[in-house]
């Protein structure tokens, strides 16, 4: 009974034979024992010693088990982690080999779980017996920590973060707001109010605020400070509760902001122009002088220890006629920017008698023809020290206009309304309604003219997540006939929209449009 | 009818401590009670003699020795006046031999009866001749579930055989077919896998150790055809070479 193997090499064939076990008789294959697996089983009892009930704790509020003597696991019932967390807590399971374990059906609420084990030992002379037994888990409800103690007092927060930016505008916490969301800083905050100037950010844990501020200091220049409150104090074990309070100022100085430098700030940025427009702020703040088209980069410490705010802002912007733009005499780029400098013949909307000819460093964008936004100093009544030191010292007196971007607005009144295919998420805030300050409309504008903002401004989109609005139908009149058309975001820059957030996308819409 | 034995309280190995054959028994001198020797004697009084021994001053006489109805073969570790001991209390019939091999635990590698024997496939060409010659037997070189100890792993009579349990089928058809007797693979002793250990047996009784279980010694029974149960049974299955579900 030889059988050639493919390799060319006798192979015995081998058949087992079978003997009889010892014990019953009962033929069976020879195994090390000899005796057939019942008899071995009746022999020894591989799970004596093996603890077959046990007690766990559970908290019904967050649905975790307790594995002491502190950590608290969340499981799901009859998931692989509550499987992985019942064998853990098994004593003595080291001592035979776990081949298999699984759940055994239980009335959910029995408070009992059931697994059933597989082990295996070894036995006798060298036979490994493999036997299953079903261990018994008594379910205790118990309140965790941290759900005992939201239950006592659901305001419960042990840090907080008071962020502030004295501006009479909210444009700041409209990007700061997306960065967030984007970078999911304030995923672990427990409440977000919005107040009066600023926003309020209350967490858990002092690391957590911590970490937020952190983060903060990454995107926006900032001075803060952090005080604590004693809460309540153990006497036996000298433990302190605290209550711990991150005072964050940002920078008032925004984008596109006129300032006029305090003297010793511009002779040490290299006799910078005193007028200088900020173009860009993220952790530190970019000032370009529109006659030098020279930059100058101001970071958080730098900017505290001078302490300058704006002359004018975003706010007083007066619409210019752009009548001639004469060839640019000179070019630079400046943080990636392009700007040309030149003359323009411009006059403003409202008194278009009135003509003036400055210098400018939009050449690179302005044609004749175009409208403006930019600061009037000529008609202006700037209350702001520097300028007026400024004013008596410099001998031709200050520039009549600074233009500080092209305006789009003919453009967009062609374009039909609410016809933008993106949207933006917003955080799950609270409105302080308590001042009575806070004006729907106002805020409903300031919003239109952010997303106007990221619309125009590619780089200001660079940090955020905008995603794409599936109820946008592109309309055929929108047919762009003479030149240029209003700025709009490209399609690629949109991110689709999970559709795990279903529910979101609704409310989100009406978020667009409402306040916040 | 198989008997059950105890050497010395609770070894159940009483293969190692006798020999058993048609024609004398052995039974180790250095035992501590009077037990042992009166097991055998209960059964073998008179009929054939019993003969107490040791082998170079150690009790082990079992697998220190070979024997048949014709012969006996000792190791070089007996001493001259064991030999001559034996050689006066064993009938005339009966050649006491001893032989210088260097495999001289003979009783672990020499399985044989009346006609066959299997050796140690490393014995000596010498041995060989030896063992053909003073016991009477064919002399086949053999293993057995791929251990070479064929005396401890297989007890031979002249009606049957008993081979360790995990020797597989077509061996045992070609052990069956060198000792022309019929084989079964079986366990004694509670699933003890060394046969001879503790089993002792002639052609018409057979001692095992006290541990064996009812089964083991049923199958004993049978296949050393000690027990005329079936008749019919018996005479029609003689042909087969193999038989393996006794009970």
């Amino acid at each position: 009974m030889s059988v050639m193997d493919e390799s060319g090499m006798f192979n015995v064939q081998q058949t087992i034979g079978s003997v009889l076990c010892c014990k019953c008789g009962v033929p069976m294959a020879p195994n090390a024992a000899n005796m057939c697996v019942n008899c071995l089983r009746s022999e020894v009892d591989i799970t004596e010693g093996l603890q077959k009930s046990i007690q766990i704790f559970y908290c019904p509020e967050c649905t975790c088990y307790l594995q002491p003597p502190k950590t608290w696991i969340k499981c799901q019932w009859e998931s692989k982690e509550l499987l992985t967390f019942c064998i853990k807590r098994l004593k003595n399971l080291n001592k035979v080999k776990l081949k298999n374990a699984e759940f055994v059906w239980t009335e959910p609420h029995s408070k009992r779980i059931k697994v059933k084990l597989t082990v295996q030992a070894e036995v006798l002379n060298g036979a490994v017996l493999e036997q299953s037994y079903p261990v018994e888990y008594t379910v205790r409800d118990n309140l965790c920590e941290s759900c005992s103690r939201f239950q006592a007092n659901p305001d419960q927060w042990v840090a907080s973060v008071q962020l502030r930016q004295h501006v009479s505008h909210r444009r700041t916490f409209f990007y700061l707001e997306q960065l967030i969301l984007r970078h999911d800083a304030a995923s672990r905050a427990i409440r977000i109010q919005q107040v009066d100037q600023g926003i309020d950010f209350f967490f858990g844990n002092k690391s957590h605020a911590n970490s937020f501020v952190e983060f903060l200091r990454k995107v926006v220049p900032i001075e803060y400070r952090q005080d604590q409150q004693l809460v309540s104090h153990d006497v036996k074990s000298s433990l302190y509760n605290y209550k711990y309070t991150y005072s964050v100022k940002i920078c008032p100085v925004c984008r596109e902001d006129l300032v006029c430098l305090p003297s010793k700030v511009a002779s040490g940025l290299g006799n910078l122009g005193p007028l200088v427009v900020c173009t860009k702020v993220s952790d530190n703040i970019t000032l370009l002088d529109p006659r030098t088209l020279r930059c100058a980069f101001l970071d958080a410490r730098q900017y505290w220890r001078s302490g300058f705010r704006s002359a004018l802002t975003s706010r007083q912007l007066v619409k210019y006629f752009v009548f001639d733009v004469e060839p640019p005499v000179g070019e630079a780029t400046v943080g990636g920017q392009k700007y040309a400098l030149s003359y323009v013949q411009i006059a403003r909307e409202s008194d278009i008698g009135k003509m003036f000819y400055v210098q400018t460093h939009l050449g690179h964008i302005l044609k004749p023809g175009d409208q403006a936004l930019g600061y009037d100093i000529y008609g202006a009544n700037v209350n702001d020290n520097e300028m007026e030191k400024y004013r008596l010292s410099v001998k031709n007196g200050l520039p009549e206009a600074i233009l500080i971007k092209k305006c789009y607005e003919e453009q967009r009144e062609r374009k039909q309304k609410k016809s933008r295919n993106w949207k933006l998420k917003s955080l799950p805030m609270e409105m302080d309604d308590s001042r009575g300050r806070v004006d729907p409309e106002k805020t409903d504008k300031e919003y239109e003219e952010f997303l106007r903002d990221l619309e125009e401004n590619p780089e200001l989109r660079f940090n955020i997540s905008l995603y794409r609005d599936k109820d946008y139908q592109a309309s055929e009149t929108a047919s762009m006939t003479d030149g240029e058309g209003a700025p709009s975001v490209p399609i690629e820059e949109l991110l689709a929209d999970l559709d795990l957030s279903f529910e979101e996308e609704d409310d989100d819409d009406e978020d667009d449009m409402a306040a916040e | 009818m198989a008997t059950r034995l105890q050497y010395d309280n609770n070894n159940c190995e009483i293969g190692v401590f006798s020999k058993l054959t048609n024609a004398y028994c052995l039974v180790s001198a250095t035992s501590a009670s009077a037990n042992f020797f009166t097991g055998y004697e209960s059964k073998l009084k008179g009929v054939i003699p019993i003969v107490t021994t040791s082998i170079g001053g150690s009790g082990t006489i079992g697998s220190l020795c070979v024997g048949n109805k014709n012969g006996l073969l000792l190791s070089h570790t007996i001493t001259d006046q064991e030999l001559q001991h034996l050689r006066d209390s064993l009938p005339d019939e009966v050649v006491v031999q001893r032989i210088e091999e260097p495999i001289c635990a003979l009783g672990n590698a020499i399985a044989c009866n009346d006609y066959v024997a299997l050796v140690h496939p490393k014995l000596e060409k010498d041995t060989e001749e030896i063992i053909s010659d003073v016991l009477g037997v064919e002399v086949y070189r053999q293993t057995i579930a791929n251990n070479e100890l064929v005396g401890s792993y297989c007890s031979l009579s002249n009606n049957g055989g008993m081979v360790h349990s995990n020797t597989n089928v077509e061996e045992m058809v070609e052990l069956a077919n060198l000792v022309q007797v019929p084989l079964v693979a079986g366990t004694v002793n509670r699933g003890s896998q060394v046969i001879s250990a503790g089993l002792t047996v002639n052609d018409w009784t057979a001692f095992c150790g006290s541990d064996t279980t009812a089964v083991e010694l049923s199958v004993v029974n049978n296949i050393f055809k000690l027990v005329q149960s079936q008749p019919d049974f018996v005479g029609s299955e003689m042909r087969k070479s193999l038989i393996d579900t006794y009970v």
